[in-house]
């Protein structure tokens, strides 16, 4: 029952995007066309499982064992580029179809915020690593949700014909703004549904 | 304290040592070879990854042009033939000119052939005579005639004649820019090389095409019966020609009966000219335009 609220809380009610407003970098730039949204949408929610994976045990064992939790911010940062790296030449040499469709993506998301804010938030939301790894897939999904979301909006501000000077970046921002105001419903709803 | 700092700063360097360390063994482990076909083929390319070769970027037709898969090298039509003879040079392949795009027309409608339902007399835009009821033409997707193409042609490519928009294809420089300014999207851009063309757009019913225009495709399905190599289809009463077939035989055009099927000659100013039709009931049809 706990899993099941995380990845409602996280997917719908906490979405990284629409209501923490994190990671708007890639929503905007990459939300264009459907395909390129869900493969950075895939591309997010498999960089936060393995950062999380890792920044889990460095939190644990490490930075709370010589109590450096300040530190956490900077080698949560350090760790996370790196392994997006080290992924990302394995992949290239063992699974090159994985690599075309997903690895243009990964080198934009290294040090992503809304990566870097899923890590941190596990930590200070104080989940086992069973129940970060679950948060973790829960914000995937959630942004993989938005992405997809937004992405069918867009296609549709591409036939419409605001004014000269809402068209472009400002109607974006507008129907952004929208969209996220569709998912305020849900706040309360997991709460309600699963007695929180 | 002193020891805080210490294990704080010894935390974050270890730690970045073993990154460090662990990104040169993945480097140098997990090196992919690169093609240098594929590198130098890519450098040729201008990198605009506009797809006109058919591939997906200048990626993809570097990669095909390096596996050998594919040995044209005039795809690129940006790069035009400079970009063209650099990539024969770099891979020695074959050099051969670039085929340029050039806009089309698919409406022969002038006004000796379209019929009129009203005399338009508000601002002369074609954006504006298509606000009012798609313009003052019966047909309702034809050349409306009063030239936003031409206008918005930087090239002075085409002048409007009779009431049709004609297209020099020796000014053309295959931009595009008119086919976004047809509100009946009419004009698109085609290779330089196709003989044969459809000029006219009009998916109604034969009759009440014939009604509108007697240049119009009334789908009889004559070219698609004619046609040797089996390249036309008539889908909604309109005849279209699938150029991967095409020979350019003129068979289609000479036994159009409404000389829609038009053929360029490709002499002087490269326009699309109707062909006396080979049955004698079309007699009175000369060569227009």
């Amino acid at each position: 029952m706990k899993f099941l609220m995380i990845i409602m809380t996280s997917v719908l009610v906490n979405n990284y995007v629409l209501s923490r407003f994190l990671g708007i970098c890639p929503f905007l730039g990459v939300s264009k066309k459907l395909n390129q949204a869900t493969g950075m949408g895939v591309a997010v929610t498999f960089v936060m499982l393995l950062a999380t994976s890792v920044t889990w045990p460095i939190q644990h064992f490490l930075l709370d064992r010589f109590n450096l939790g300040y530190l956490q911010t900077i080698v949560f940062i350090l760790v996370i580029a790196a392994l997006v790296q080290f992924v990302e030449i394995v992949l290239k040499k063992y699974l090159p179809a994985l690599h075309a469709s997903l690895g243009i993506y990964l080198p934009l998301i290294t040090t992503n915020c809304a990566v870097l804010g899923v890590t941190i938030n596990n930590i200070r939301d104080g989940y086992t690593f069973l129940e970060s790894m679950v948060s973790s897939l829960g914000c995937g999904v959630g942004f993989l949700f938005a992405m997809v979301l937004f992405s069918g909006v867009r296609s549709r501000l591409e036939d419409a014909d605001p004014p000269k000077a809402f068209r472009g970046l400002p109607i974006t921002l507008i129907a952004a703004a929208i969209t996220s105001l569709s998912l305020f419903g849900f706040s309360g709803v997991a709460t309600g549904l699963f007695g929180g | 304290m002193l020891t805080a700092i210490l294990t704080a700063v010894g935390v974050v360097a270890v730690t970045g040592l073993i990154c460090s360390v662990l990104l040169v063994v993945a480097a140098k482990y997990f090196h992919v070879p690169v093609d240098e076909r594929e590198t130098k083929a890519r450098a040729c390319l201008p990198g605009a990854n506009c797809g006109a070769c058919g591939y997906t970027g200048c990626d993809g037709y570097a990669k095909a042009l390096a596996s050998g898969e594919e040995t044209r090298s005039n795809l690129c039509v940006p790069g035009a033939d400079a970009v063209a003879k650099q990539l024969s040079d770099a891979l020695g392949l074959a050099y051969a000119d670039v085929i340029e795009q050039v806009a089309t027309i698919h409406c022969g409608g002038d006004c000796t052939q379209a019929k009129r339902r009203a005399d338009y007399q508000g601002i002369s835009s074609c954006a504006a005579a298509n606000l009012f009821y798609g313009g003052a033409g019966i047909c309702p997707v034809g050349c409306i005639g009063l030239g936003d193409c031409a206008k918005a042609c930087p090239n002075g490519a085409i002048c409007i004649e009779n009431g049709l928009a004609h297209i020099d294809t020796r000014k053309c420089t295959g931009c595009g820019i008119c086919t976004k300014t047809c509100p009946h999207h009419l004009i698109d851009l085609m290779p330089d090389v196709e003989r044969v063309l459809v000029t006219c757009s009009n998916t109604d019913k034969g009759a009440d095409t014939r009604k509108a225009c007697t240049h119009g495709c009334i789908g009889c399905k004559k070219c698609e019966k004619n046609c040797p190599s089996g390249a036309i289809t008539v889908v909604d009463n309109l005849a279209r020609i699938d150029y991967a077939k095409c020979t350019n035989c003129d068979t289609c055009a000479k036994g159009c009966p409404t000389g829609c099927i038009m053929i360029s000659d490709f002499s002087g100013i490269h326009r699309y000219t109707v062909v006396p039709a080979a049955s004698a009931e079309k007699s009175a049809d000369p060569a227009s335009v």
